[in-house]
C-alpha cells in the first residue's frame, strides 16, 4: 500500500471522514466551557461513529473479502468490555482508567504496524513509509507498556521502589539509543520477522523502563505524556493507511497531551527532562525543617468551633482526599457551613491528585459547584483574607520550602501560600512526609494545627461537631 | 536527500494537513480550563481510539484465510473499541456531573 491514498474512494466515504474530522475539532472546541463540554463530547462521539461507518464502506483493495463477521465480533467484544467498565469505575479511580484506555489505544496502533510490517515482508518499502511504520510500532508499544505500568502504580499494585533503582535514567538512555539505532537499521535494511519481533520487544521494554522511575507527584506529567504518545501513534497509523481522519484525530490528541504535559511541568517548575530522570524527592533535604519543633495538634471539637465562627474557609484537597473517598463528606461540611453564613471555597493546585484536573472531577462528583473551585492564582490572592484553611490530604502543594529553601527538591515550584491565611488546619493520617518524601515545614508553622486521622473519619467528626454547635 | 524530496513532493497535501492540524489542535485545546482537564484527557483518549478505523480497513483487505492478519486485526478492533466505547462513556459521566452543578448554583 502506498502512503498516498491510491484507492479510489467514493464521495460518500470522503464526506463521512470529513464530517468526522470536523466533529472531532468542534467537539474539542466545545470542551472549553463546562456548559458546553458534554455536548462537545457527544459531537466527538458522533464523529467517531461517522469514521467507523466510513471505514466499513470505504472501497478497499481485495474488495469483496470484507470479513465483516470478524469486524462485528471485535466491535461487540470491545463494546461489551468498554461500556460496563466506564459505567462502573469510581471517580477516584479515574487516573487508572484513563491510563488503561490510553495503553489500549497505543497497543492498537502497535498491532496495526506489526501486521503492516509482516505483510510487506520481502517487498521494499520506501524509506518514508518504513520510517512511519516503525515509528508507529515504537510509539504504540512505548505507550502500551508505559500506560500499563502507570496504571499499576496508580492502583497501588506496584510501588515505585519495586521497579526502579539508582542510575535507572542511565539504563533508560542506553535503551533509548538501542531502540533508535535498531529502528534506523531496520528502516534502511528491512528486517526479518525475527528482527521485527526483537524490535517490538525492545520497544515494549523501553516503555516500561521509561515510566519506572517516575512516580508520585509526577504522575500527572507522565499520564499526559503517554496520552500524547498514543495520539501520535494513532496519527502515524493514519499515515500508514493514508487515512486523513486518523491523522487529524491522532494529532488533536497529541496536541492535547502535549499541552497538558507542558502545563503540569510548569505547575511544578520542573523541566520535562527533569521529570523523566525521575526520583523526585527522597534526597537528604528532609532534615532542615523539623529540628526541635513540635507540631501542634487539635481535636475535632476545636476545629469545628473554629470553622463555625470563621467568615471564610478554604479547603485544599489533595490525593489523600481521593484515597479516603472523602469528597462527599467535605461537601456535607461545606453545606452546613454555608447554611451558617460561612463562605467556603476550594483551592485546587494544578498537580493536586494523580492526573490533570483530578480534584475538580472528584468535587464535581460530590456536587460542589465549579465556581467555588479556585485555581492557584485566584486562591493565592484570596488566601490572605481567609480565616481558616483546611488541608485535606495535600502536602507538597502547600509546602513553604518551595519558596524559601533553595536546597529542597521542590524549591521553585509554585505552591498555595496557605500560611498567609489566619489559621491552618492539616488533616493527615500521621506526621509522615508526603508522597515525594519531603518534610513539610508548614506542619510546624505557628498558625498550623494538625488533626490526625483518616480524612473521611475526621471530616465526619467535624460535621457531627458543627451540627451540635 | 532524493528520497526526502520525493517524499515531500509526493505527500505535500498530507504535510499541509499535518501542520495545520497541529496548529489548530494547540489553539483549540489551550482554551480548555483547568476544571475540565480530566474530561479533556479522557475525551482525547477516546478520540485516539480512531485507530480502530485502521484495524477495520486492515481486516477488510485481508484474505479470508490469512488468519494472522485477521487475528491481529481482531485484537486491534477490540482494543480500539474498548477505548472508543469506554472513553466517550466515562467522559460523558464526568461531564454530566459538571453540568448538573451549573443548573443548581
Amino acid at each position: 500500500m502506498e502512503v498516498v491514498e491510491t484507492i479510489e474512494s467514493s464521495f460518500l466515504v470522503n464526506l463521512l471522514y470529513l464530517l468526522g474530522a470536523v466533529a472531532f475539532v468542534w467537539g474539542l472546541r466545545l470542551l472549553s466551557s463546562p456548559d458546553t463540554a458534554r455536548k462537545g463530547n457527544t459531537y466527538a462521539a458522533i464523529g467517531m461513529g461517522l469514521a467507523i461507518i466510513g471505514a466499513l464502506i470505504e472501497p478497499v483493495q481485495n474488495g469483496g473479502n470484507n470479513n465483516y463477521g470478524w469486524i462485528a465480533g471485535g466491535m461487540i467484544a470491545g463494546a461489551l468490555i468498554g461500556f460496563p467498565a466506564a459505567k462502573k469505575i469510581k471517580m477516584t479511580a479515574m487516573p487508572q482508567m484513563v491510563s488503561v484506555f490510553n495503553g489500549l489505544g497505543g497497543a492498537c496502533a502497535m498491532v496495526l504496524a506489526i501486521v503492516e510490517l509482516f505483510q510487506n515482508q520481502g517487498t521494499t518499502m520506501g524509506l518514508g513509509q518504513a520510517a512511519i511504520v516503525y515509528f508507529t510500532l515504537l510509539i504504540g508499544a512505548v505507550s502500551f507498556t508505559g500506560s500499563l505500568l502507570a496504571f499499576a502504580k496508580l492502583d497501588g499494585r506496584i510501588k515505585d521502589k519495586h521497579v526502579t533503582f539508582k542510575g535507572h535514567s542511565i539504563l533508560n538512555n542506553i535503551l533509548l539509543l538501542v531502540v533508535i539505532g535498531f529502528m534506523v537499521f531496520l528502516m534502511i535494511n528491512g528486517g526479518t520477522q525475527g528482527m521485527i519481533i526483537g524490535f517490538l520487544i525492545v520497544s515494549l521494554i523501553y516503555g516500561f523502563s521509561f515510566v519506572a522511575p517516575i512516580g508520585g507527584a509526577d504522575m500527572p506529567v507522565v499520564i499526559s505524556l503517554l496520552n500524547s504518545f498514543t495520539g501520535l501513534s494513532a496519527a502515524a497509523a493514519g499515515l500508514i493507511f493514508g487515512n486523513q481522519l486518523m491523522l487529524v484525530g491522532g494529532i488533536l490528541v497529541g496536541a492535547s497531551g502535549t499541552i497538558l504535559t507542558v502545563l503540569m511541568c510548569e505547575a511544578m517548575n520542573r523541566s520535562l527532562f527533569n521529570v523523566l530522570i525521575g526520583g523526585f524527592g527522597g534526597g537528604a533535604v528532609a532534615a532542615a525543617s523539623d529540628d526541635g519543633k513540635v507540631a501542634k495538634t487539635a481535636n475535632a471539637s476545636d476545629v469545628a468551633i473554629q470553622l463555625f465562627y470563621s467568615q471564610s474557609v478554604m479547603f485544599v484537597p489533595g490525593y489523600g482526599l481521593a484515597v479516603a473517598q472523602a469528597q462527599k463528606v467535605v461537601k456535607e461540611l461545606d453545606d452546613i457551613l454555608e447554611a451558617n453564613g460561612v463562605d467556603v471555597k476550594y483551592a485546587i493546585h494544578p498537580v493536586a491528585g494523580r492526573m490533570p484536573g483530578h480534584m475538580n472531577v472528584l468535587l464535581a462528583e460530590a456536587d460542589v459547584p465549579y465556581p467555588k473551585l479556585l485555581d492557584l492564582e485566584d486562591a493565592n490572592s484570596a488566601l490572605p483574607n481567609t480565616d481558616l484553611v483546611v488541608i485535606v490530604g495535600a502536602n507538597d502543594v502547600v509546602n513553604p520550602a518551595a519558596l524559601d529553601e533553595p536546597g529542597s527538591p521542590i524549591y521553585g515550584m509554585p505552591v498555595l501560600n496557605v500560611w498567609e491565611a489566619k489559621n491552618v488546619v492539616v488533616l493527615k493520617r500521621s506526621m509522615s512526609p508526603g508522597y515525594a518524601g519531603i518534610q513539610n515545614p508548614l506542619f510546624f508553622h505557628d498558625k498550623t494545627k494538625m488533626l490526625f486521622g483518616d480524612a473521611k473519619v475526621s471530616i465526619q467528626a467535624l460535621v457531627a461537631e458543627v451540627k451540635n454547635l | 536527500m532524493d528520497t526526502i524530496v520525493q517524499f515531500f513532493n509526493g505527500n505535500l497535501l498530507l504535510i499541509y494537513l499535518l501542520i495545520f492540524t497541529v496548529i489548530l489542535g494547540f489553539e483549540v485545546i489551550s482554551k480548555v480550563p483547568t476544571v475540565l482537564h480530566t474530561p479533556l484527557m479522557s475525551g482525547a483518549n477516546a478520540i485516539s481510539g480512531v485507530v480502530i478505523v485502521g484495524a477495520i480497513l486492515l481486516i477488510r483487505q485481508s484474505d479470508p484465510t490469512d488468519y494472522f492478519s485477521l487475528s491481529l486485526g481482531l485484537i486491534g478492533i477490540i482494543l480500539g473499541m474498548i477505548n472508543v466505547a469506554g472513553g466517550f462513556t466515562v467522559t460523558d459521566r464526568m461531564l454530566e456531573m459538571f453540568k448538573k452543578k451549573k443548573a443548581k448554583s
